[in-house]
């Protein structure tokens, strides 16, 4: 392999516990990271040294502690904030998810700024999470949800997003990168078009963070979305990056400790960038440990394993190929590691749990994007995601196991 | 543990690839949608009943091999019994398909062709949909579609 010396698969498989366990007797095969990844070594130490020598809460307290506790807590922001380009820590927020991100900008900046006769821009692509909030927006305030529609092969239309742009166009909410159909967006030139618009533009990140280098700052954005538990990192930790202007415009969401700054019966006031946002105790451990996901990524390189990702996308795709009646699902041109495929005669569902008895662990379903299967005419997919940990040795062993999967089905 | 030629064994796959009564009754005495939205699995179910017993039972829908094979072997026996009895084999199906592995079975006839599902429990709903669609055709407060969530 060309880049035997340039990317050490083997080295980086050691940092990660859970790859060494069998499951069913047969090792685990895991190719289920568009789910969620798994956690190397260097995240779950910090969670546990978080808690034996560093627990405490943060931004009130006096003691030691509480200043250790802090200190973490914010070095995690700016290692953060570092990693997707934004020009400032207190740009990135804290939230749980990615969809807890765009449930907060659809909220305080929609509410604020979307009014009847308005129009938000989707697209068919959007995981559940991004077309949601948008719908309890526009219903609230009388304002339509328009959809840029995508081809046979998951590339969205852009002489149809074009068309869709106008004034009315409020704000363009699209994934950087197809849960399902593993299509890259064309991101700034739709953001350019958009922004001519007057249009503010919403990124779905939670993909697109552990397949590819992000910046915030040159794709130009307004709010962009990830979450730490497809970043190799802890669950219950995602980011919200805003503009920082745009932020200082919007109304808090939630209201409680630590979001405010002064508090009276008549009237509160809030707190400073990106406090405003981050009501109550926040997940402490989880935004430390999402800092030292970052720090793990990085020492790796974005670039290196993009890189690796696509040679085993490449592989993957020639080797389920192979496989008699299988149909890839999502066949862009740009596209990162997910492989989404459906097989004559076999449902996605007794294929997941056929090649699960295989020790090899995949999504089957309509993963969270309905209008996807809507679009495509196919009520379920089975999909194959791949992160930097992943080897053609496994992807050999999904393939071995549909293959298990025909006979079984005759 | 259960090995997959146990779950699919050859009965199943024969009534996923030929479902018996894989059509519409219309006009129909009940007719109740069934959804499973975990995995998106979807079927309608259509009865005629004429005093008390089931004349004829019918199906479409697209699922996988279980929960497309259950409902074909649901509705082969039903047919002809009454309704009391068909709530009475909906209690012993879903009691065959939820009981802890290696406890007894129930006397299923050709439906303990689907026992091996308690084996596998991410798979017990795509088993109970048509049963569960089945319950709620013959209910005496019929509601909307009928989810497994």
């Amino acid at each position: 392999m060309a880049t035997a010396t340039a990317f050490d698969v083997t080295a980086i498989r050691a940092d990660f516990p859970i790859l060494g366990t069998t499951v069913h007797g047969k090792p685990l095969v895991y190719l289920d990271n568009a789910a969620t990844t798994q956690k190397p070594r260097q995240v779950l130490q910090v969670l546990a040294d978080y808690y034996e020598s560093s627990n405490a809460n943060v931004h009130r307290g006096v003691h030691y502690l509480s200043g250790r506790a802090s200190d973490l807590f914010d070095l995690a922001r700016d290692r953060i904030a570092r990693f997707i380009g934004a020009a400032d820590s207190k740009e990135v927020v804290f939230t749980r998810n990615a969809t807890e991100g765009i449930n907060l900008v659809a909220q305080s900046w929609g509410r604020a700024n979307v009014a009847a006769g308005d129009e938000v821009l989707i697209s068919a692509m959007e995981h559940h999470s991004n077309i949601v909030p948008w719908q309890l927006l526009c219903a609230e305030k009388g304002a339509s949800l328009r959809v840029i529609p995508m081809s046979d092969a998951g590339e969205l239309d852009l002489e149809a997003f074009g068309r869709l742009l106008g004034p009315r166009t409020k704000i363009v909410a699209v994934t950087a990168l197809s849960n399902v159909l593993g299509t890259v967006n064309p991101l700034a030139d739709m953001i350019q078009a958009a922004h001519a618009a007057g249009a503010v533009v919403l990124v779905d990140g939670a993909q697109a963070a552990y397949h590819l280098p992000v910046h915030v700052q040159a794709l130009d954005c307004d709010f962009f979305v990830l979450t730490g538990h497809k970043l190799y990192g802890p669950t219950g930790i995602g980011v919200l990056y805003g503009k920082a202007a745009r932020l200082e415009a919007m109304p808090p969401w939630q209201g409680g400790g630590d979001m405010i700054s002064s508090v009276t019966f008549e009237r509160s006031t809030w707190n400073v960038l990106p406090y405003k946002f981050e009501a109550g105790t926040p997940n402490i451990s989880g935004a430390i440990g999402l800092g030292a996901a970052v720090d793990y990524v990085t020492s790796v390189g974005m670039e290196r394993i993009q890189a690796y990702e696509q040679e085993l996308l490449a592989y993957g795709t020639e080797a389920l190929r192979t496989v008699p009646g299988l149909v890839l699902v999502g066949t862009a041109a740009r596209k990162a590691s997910i492989l989404s495929f459906v097989m004559d005669g076999i449902h996605p569902h007794d294929l997941g749990t056929i090649v699960d008895r295989e020790g090899v662990a995949i999504r089957t379903g309509h993963h969270c994007a309905q209008p996807v299967m809507d679009r495509l005419g196919i009520p379920a997919t089975a999909r194959a995601s791949l992160a930097m940990y992943n080897t053609r040795e496994e992807i050999d062993a999904l393939v071995s196991a549909l293959h298990t999967a025909r006979k079984v089905f005759g | 543990m259960s090995s997959l030629t146990d779950l699919y064994q050859e009965v199943i796959l024969d009534h996923n690839r030929r479902p018996r009564n894989f059509r519409v009754i219309d006009p129909a005495t009940a007719t109740q949608q069934g959804y499973n939205p975990l995995c998106g699995d979807r079927l309608t179910l259509y009865l005629t009943v004429a005093d008390g017993r089931i004349t004829d039972a019918a199906f479409q829908g697209s699922g996988c091999a279980i929960s497309k094979a259950s409902a074909s072997l649901m509705t082969e026996a039903i047919k002809g019994r009454t309704v009391d009895e068909a709530r009475a084999l909906f209690d012993q199906f879903h009691q065959m398909i939820t009981s802890p592995p290696d406890s007894p079975l129930p006397e299923m006839g050709k439906l303990a062709v689907l026992s091996g599902v308690r084996d596998f429990p991410t798979r017990v709903k795509c088993a109970g949909l048509a049963w569960h669609t089945l319950k709620a055709a013959v209910s005496d407060q019929p509601d909307g579609p009928v989810t497994t969530e």
